[in-house]
């Protein structure tokens, strides 16, 4: 591949202080080239919207910091600027959309002035400019009648409306990188498949990179070019999707798989993983999956595994990564 | 614009109506169960039966209750509310002349109170925790701890007679000497207010800053400040609306207290002399008014609310 347009290396979160200090992300590296979707998949909790937030360095609150090595948007450092300089960042190069397009949208504000607002901010456009603007993006996102629709407000719009709305909003500035957490969580089936597809266009039309925090590996098969694997705060597999979907390495993921509920018929019982994801200030000592892990060696409770490259790119943290094709 | 959204307006004032006839119904019957007799309060105790005798026939009130009743509504459909017992004059014109002074107080005191409220509501919520915090908290507490008719006279003795500032009492004749002699009046209303205000719009700022919709406009790059005008402070205001205008309509019965204590020749005051003199017509006929303007208090806070938040639809 060639050079990404966002390289992230040894990000962290960390909440408290001293004694009391907890890592809710630990040290978590990735590339995304340009036009690439990655899924980014992990239980609730896990860190992923977390890690997420912590590129864009908004995070929930002020008891919370941001460690790391290097971020690096097209080769800007972003753990090096300010919080003016994030700013101009923020929406311009680096756009978010949200799981719940309902309340992530101001219900008093049309929905034009909202797609504008990023728009005027960062392009310095006149109202009018914005206006035509957010006329074109929302055509773009499939919104029906967009010049009739660019003054609607967010309640007269459906679930999937919404959310191409929302998509609109983060489109209007034009980002190189888009941050997709949870789409399509609250959306129904169909309404799902629509947005997903209008993800692939604007990959297709834009050379837009996304990254699709999702727990639905459902929609990881159907969108993303590769996967990263979060547990508890830390990633653990990380490779293209073909690859990581039928030959998985890490125990977690293998399991992660399984657990997908088949459609086809006899599988009666739904699999589930035993156990529960350690508590981020109760970790396991060695790796943290352990606990939960049916392959099991002697260095799993001794040593954290650090995330190791296999075959490719493809990347693993595990002592004992199962074998090449051993899985479902 | 969705114009239909507003069409509430022309069918709400029909439902009015019922509302004020339950009102005249119980003024009426509460304003006649206050022990007294009228033409005794007119006449004195040294009346004579033949005099008190007149005086009941002249105003109708030796006729059963019912009948009154019917005769008052009869003349209160014509806009007739009786003749005063006390001041000899037409009540409906009585009270008119009074509205402007109690009008002049309520609007002051709400103008000021929000001037005073949406400010410190901004600075507490925008530094929370920090000492501005804590310092505008302890001004509400105090000031929600205070009785108007005591923080009044501190601020009469402050004011006006250690500085000079203002008037002590008194309306004034001309635009700026009553504005002059409102100032201190609003301003006692105003304080006791905006502590009601503040502490309920704080909590609303805060509650929007950590709303999705303030994430969301934070990861499109727009600066807290730009936030909290374009985002926050407008969806904080919709339950501001609603709590003043119960806290208007609390007001204005509530300016019998401060019209008496700064001598302001308003319907408060009117309404005190009325009850003290038994004077039933003038009774009833401020106790209409003051029904309906909480009435329309509350129509205009129904009004605004449809104009900021575009999700309400009256019916």
């Amino acid at each position: 591949m060639s050079t990404p347009v966002l390289h992230v290396e040894d990000l962290s979160v960390i909440a408290g202080h001293g004694e009391s200090e907890v890592t809710l992300v630990d040290r978590v590296s990735f590339d995304l080239a340009e036009g690439e979707i990655l899924g980014l998949v992990g239980e609730s909790g896990s860190g992923k919207t977390m890690a997420c937030r912590a590129l864009m360095r908004l995070l929930p609150s002020s008891n919370l910091r941001v460690q790391g090595k290097a971020v690096r948007l097209a080769g800007e450092d972003l753990l090096s600027l300010d919080e003016a300089d994030m700013r101009r960042i923020r929406g311009r190069r680096l756009g978010m959309i949200f799981q719940n397009p309902g309340s992530h949208l101001d219900p008093l504000m049309r929905i034009g002035e909202q797609i504008g607002e990023g728009i005027r901010l960062h392009q310095g456009a006149s109202k009018r400019e914005a206006r035509a603007k957010a006329i074109d993006v929302l055509r773009q996102v499939g919104i029906p009648d967009p010049l009739r629709r660019v003054d609607s407000y967010p309640h007269e719009f459906s679930g999937g409306m919404r959310q191409r709305a929302m998509i609109a909003v983060a489109l209007g500035c034009n980002p190189q990188v888009l941050i997709a957490d949870e789409p399509t969580t609250a959306l129904d089936v169909t309404v799902q498949a629509q947005i997903l597809r209008l993800l692939l266009d604007l990959r297709d039309q834009r050379g837009l990179s996304i990254i699709m925090i999702t727990h639905d590996l459902g929609v990881v098969a159907q969108t993303c070019d590769s996967i990263a694997v979060m547990y508890a705060g830390r990633l653990c597999e990380h490779g293209n999707k073909l690859d990581l979907l039928a030959h998985p390495r890490h125990p977690y993921t293998a399991a992660l798989i399984d657990c997908q509920p088949a459609t086809s018929a006899g599988h009666a019982m739904l699999k589930t993983i035993a156990g529960q994801p350690p508590l981020l200030d109760a970790l396991p000592t060695g790796c943290r999956f352990n606990p939960r892990c049916l392959q099991q060696g002697g260095q799993c409770t001794q040593l954290l595994p650090e995330m190791q490259a296999t075959a490719g790119a493809h990347r693993v943290a595990c002592h004992y990564p199962l074998p090449m094709g051993a899985s479902s | 614009m969705n114009l239909a959204r507003y069409r509430f307006i022309l069918s709400r004032p029909l439902q009015l109506l019922p509302v004020l006839f339950g009102i005249s119904m119980i003024t009426f019957v509460l304003v006649r169960s206050i022990p007294g007799d009228p033409a005794r309060a007119l006449l004195g105790s040294r009346s004579t039966p033949e005099a008190l005798i007149r005086i009941r026939a002249q105003y109708g009130l030796d006729q059963p209750l019912w009948m009154q009743y019917f005769y008052f509504l009869k003349n209160l459909l014509k806009g007739d509310l009786g003749q005063s017992l006390l001041y000899k004059v037409d009540a409906l014109k009585l009270i008119s002349t009074r509205i402007e002074p109690t009008l002049f107080l309520v609007l002051g005191s709400v103008l000021l109170a929000l001037l005073i409220a949406v400010p410190l509501a901004t600075v507490a919520a925008r530094n929370k925790g920090g000492w501005q915090d804590h310092l505008i908290r302890l001004f509400t507490t105090a000031g929600l701890g205070m009785p108007a008719f005591w923080l009044g006279i501190m601020l009469i003795l402050l004011l006006s007679v250690q500085l000079g500032l203002f008037p002590v009492s008194g309306y004034g004749r001309t635009g700026w000497d009553k504005l002059h002699h409102m100032v201190l009046p609003c301003l006692t209303i105003a304080l006791a207010l905006s502590a009601v205000l503040v502490r309920n719009l704080r909590a609303s700022m805060l509650m929007e800053l950590q709303a999705d919709h303030a994430t969301a406009a934070r990861a499109r790059g727009l600066s807290e400040r730009a936030i909290f005008h374009r985002h926050v402070l407008p969806n904080s205001l919709v339950p501001a609306v609603n709590l003043l205008a119960v806290n208007i309509g609390w007001l204005i019965s509530g300016t019998v207290v401060i019209e008496s204590l700064f001598a302001i020749p308003g319907i408060g005051q009117l309404l005190v002399r009325g009850i003290f003199t038994r004077d039933y017509m003038v009774v009833q006929g401020v106790a209409m008014v003051l029904a309906l303007a909480t009435v329309m208090v509350n129509f205009l806070a129904d009004v605004l609310t449809v104009m900021i938040d575009p999700r309400v639809n009256m019916r």
